[in-house]
């Protein structure tokens, strides 16, 4: 496969899982902010912000005007809205790639959202975005599995859900157990809501919400999709394929990388790391993106002199 | 889907009456109410059938066309809103005695053309012999002087072309432009068989139209035949300016259609004068190029400075034989519009024939006498710059106003070798289905000419429409249309 056509595969994928994660953490936060706080509604929102737009996030939050900037601001580098329309303008790089129902499904959801001019001040109209989102990407993802082959593209769009899940996860976590200092069981059931875990959490763990067991089924569970660990399985399910398919490739850095990062949550228990969350979170974080770089390196943008020597 | 059943007794109900013909000629009726022969079916369904049915099919058809994602782009908007390539539902019908004779006149027209473009870029001859002036040759806008004594692949310039007839009034075919160097459409004429099926089964089943469905097989096999020596199992690619191009639609669909990959610029490399492409699995060789891309752009080493959309060596590596472009660098020559005067001598003198198709009266605004002809009857031509296509710098003198002429006339006398004059023709018209009624348009017809170990050019082609009533303009980006076009098996 074409380099650029397994990188537009990846962002495509990336851009989609960031806009997918969006929805559902200001899907749960919107939930949160209607109930009266014990602290205040800006801690709330300055949770979603420093989870979802990392660096521009301050502690003036502007409680008015978040939710149309994190969901259709078009200035904004994180909107939704623009997420949705990075993966759409790379799967319109590769539409000979992609199966026409992936496509047609994704060019509709684009125009869905950026379809209405949303103002500013029109929370309704925004948090109809959010669940077009929601919706539409528990869709994409079946069309997905369902109308392509699972080869070399399938793996690498698996690899781009995966490592960005995984990273805003950590990034979600930090946001929870490090940087809020005020939760309350609401928020704890607002940070399952925002991966989709409440009911998984509830069948494994019950209704009872312990920070440290929900940081054990965010981080370490194997078999919640919405996990780190699952997420860092599955990377390495995709690395392992795609190494398989390229025989001549010399992979053993990816191999490395992969199976270090995927160490990091699968011999811990929770209670080794929780007191230094912050610290183990930032590391998870930091691998990813050393594991991204070497895999750009190894597939996408390798020199030729390399080509020419295998 | 329209069938017989369809057909509630409504006539009189009608969407043809005020069909009015204008003296051109046209495709369905030989006289008021009396269609042709080949046109009897489509005639018969019409006058059983109301506007809402057809309306309903149009939309049924222009619904498929966007859920394929057969668009183009609106350009300057940044939401990129894409809009369908308009379409017409009722087809334009050939019979076989017609493409019979269109067949044989466009073989033998591509076929001398290719002489002419290897002669002029090796020995010659057509220029030392008198016959072509070398003073048109070599002022043409797309000569390439690199391409001088460069041997390309079976001698082969002109792999894909799609030459633009019309229909003289007194029924003949007439070339009106060669299009050698990236013609487009062809996925239009592919995709809108596949609508038409689906809308009019019955009519299919009638009038045994000729399949098309095999041109994405011809093309590859075709590409695959310019393979260097000694590759017995070439790697074809198409190579795209990207999807901000107007034809993507239709790079990505002939792509897919052929099972090849689509690349661009900056997926290939090129080392010792062999081109490779970026994959995963490393570099892998590309033999044969299926180029859609102007010359210009192919090469920033050789050919535009600055060009992003090439490749650097890409012109060494052809020069060297180790790969083949499709089409050959430089065959715009051929198509010039002054050189197009030319093409009824071209073939005397390489095939020693008459042409059977004929061309349309040219006259070179380059000679002084033919130049103060046309100018003082600019009301009369159409004039055309020579290197232009897609319609644009272009006067209709019939429909012009006295400042459009004396401004063409300034640009005539300042740049005489850039522009050639024809007398106006009117196009033949055919029925076209225009706000809830039917009337006729003007049409003309691209059929797709293939060259490769022989020449194959499928049974039909893009009928290309000039949706606004009384124009004679039928190029997509001046507001044409299209529709599908039927040949008849016998």
């Amino acid at each position: 496969m074409l380099s650029r056509v397994a990188d537009s595969l990846y962002w495509m994928s990336r851009y989609f899982e960031r806009a997918d994660n969006a929805s559902r953490v200001l899907k749960a936060t919107y939930g949160l902010i209607l109930n009266p706080a014990k602290f205040s509604t800006e801690e709330r929102w300055f949770r979603a912000v420093s989870s979802l737009a990392p660096g521009s996030a301050s502690n003036n939050v502007d409680p008015q005007r978040i939710l149309f900037s994190l969901v259709a601001d078009p200035e904004g580098a994180f909107s939704i809205v623009k997420c949705i329309s990075g993966a759409r303008e790379n799967a319109r790089q590769v539409r000979e790639e992609i199966s026409s129902e992936m496509w047609e499904h994704l060019n509709r959801l684009f125009h869905d959202v950026t379809g209405s001019e949303l103002q500013p001040d029109d929370d309704a109209g925004a948090m109809r975005v959010v669940t077009l989102v929601r919706e539409g990407s528990y869709r994409f993802n079946g069309i997905t599995a369902a109308t392509m082959n699972h080869d070399e593209a399938w793996h690498f769009i698996q690899l781009g859900k995966y490592m960005e899940r995984a990273c805003n996860l950590c990034v979600l976590l930090d946001a929870y157990f490090v940087v809020g200092k005020h939760a309350d069981d609401l928020d704890w059931v607002g940070l399952l809501s925002s991966c989709a875990a409440f009911e998984a959490y509830c069948k494994a763990c019950t209704a009872e919400l312990k920070p440290e067991r929900i940081a054990n089924f965010l981080l370490l569970k194997p078999e919640f999709p919405y996990s780190v660990r699952y997420s860092m399985d599955r990377m390495h399910d995709a690395l392992t394929a795609i190494g398989n398919l390229s025989l001549s490739r010399r992979t053993e850095n990816v191999e490395r990388l992969v199976g270090r990062m995927r160490s990091m949550v699968t011999y811990v228990q929770i209670g080794e790391i929780i007191a230094g969350l912050h610290k183990y979170l930032a590391t998870i974080i930091e691998q990813c993106r050393e594991l991204h770089a070497a895999v750009h390196e190894l597939y996408i943008e390798y020199p030729i002199e390399v080509a020419f020597q295998n | 889907m329209i069938t017989e059943t369809d057909m509630s007794d409504r006539s009189g109900a009608g969407i043809l009456p005020r069909y009015e013909l204008n003296g051109a000629y046209d495709e369905m009726f030989s006289a008021p109410d009396h269609p042709r022969k080949q046109y009897r079916p489509l005639h018969n369904l019409l006058l059983n059938l109301g506007p809402d049915e057809l309306r309903r099919s149009k939309n049924e058809a222009d619904q498929s066309f966007f859920n394929q994602g057969i668009t183009f782009t609106v350009y300057g908007n940044e939401k990129g809103t894409e809009r369908i390539f308009p379409h017409d539902l009722l087809p334009r019908i050939i019979t076989a005695a017609e493409w019979e004779k269109i067949e044989r006149g466009l073989t033998q027209r591509i076929t001398a053309l290719n002489l002419f473009l290897k002669d002029v870029y090796h020995e010659g001859k057509i220029i030392e012999d008198g016959v072509v002036p070398g003073s048109i040759v070599y002022t043409c806008k797309h000569y390439r002087r690199e391409m001088r004594g460069v041997k390309v692949p079976a001698d082969v310039y002109i792999t894909v072309v799609g030459t633009d007839l019309i229909r003289n009034p007194d029924g003949n075919f007439v070339v009106l432009e060669d299009n050698l160097r990236v013609p487009s459409g062809v996925s239009y004429m592919l995709t809108s068989r596949r609508v038409m099926k689906q809308i009019f089964p019955g009519l299919f089943q009638k009038c045994h139209v000729r399949p098309i469905e095999q041109y994405s097989q011809v093309l590859l096999s075709t590409l695959r035949s310019l393979a260097p020596e000694g590759r017995s199992e070439p790697t074809v690619v198409l190579l795209t300016p990207g999807s901000y191009n107007s034809a993507y639609f239709e790079h990505t669909y002939l792509a897919r259609q052929m099972g090849i990959e689509l690349v661009e610029g900056r997926d290939l490399v090129v080392h010792d004068n062999i081109v490779y492409m970026r994959t995963t699995f490393g570099l892998q060789r590309v033999d044969v190029i299926y180029r859609r891309i102007d010359d210009d752009y192919l090469d920033p080493l050789v050919f535009e400075n600055g060009s992003a959309l090439g490749a650097v060596g890409l012109f060494n590596a052809y020069r060297a034989g180790n790969v083949a472009f499709a089409n050959a660098l430089g065959t715009g020559v051929a198509d010039d519009k002054a050189i197009y005067a030319f093409v009824p001598k071209i073939i005397r003198y390489y095939l020693d024939q008459d042409p059977i198709l004929e061309g349309v009266e040219t006259f070179l605004m380059s000679d002084p006498g033919q130049r103060d002809h046309v100018c003082q009857r600019l009301d009369e031509y159409v004039v055309k710059a020579v290197g232009e296509s897609g319609g644009y710098g272009m006067l209709i003198g019939p429909h012009s106003t006295e400042q459009e002429r004396s401004e063409f006339r300034q640009k005539i006398y300042a740049q005489p070798r850039n522009y050639i004059a024809q007398p106006t023709i009117n196009l033949s018209t055919a029925p076209c289905f225009v706000d809830g009624i039917i009337e006729p348009r003007h049409v003309d017809l691209r059929p797709y000419i293939l060259y490769g170990e022989k020449i194959t050019i499928v049974p039909g082609g893009l009928t290309r429409v000039a949706l606004r009533r009384g124009s004679l303009v039928v190029n997509s980006s001046q507001g044409g249309g299209s529709k599908d076009t039927w040949v008849l098996q016998s």
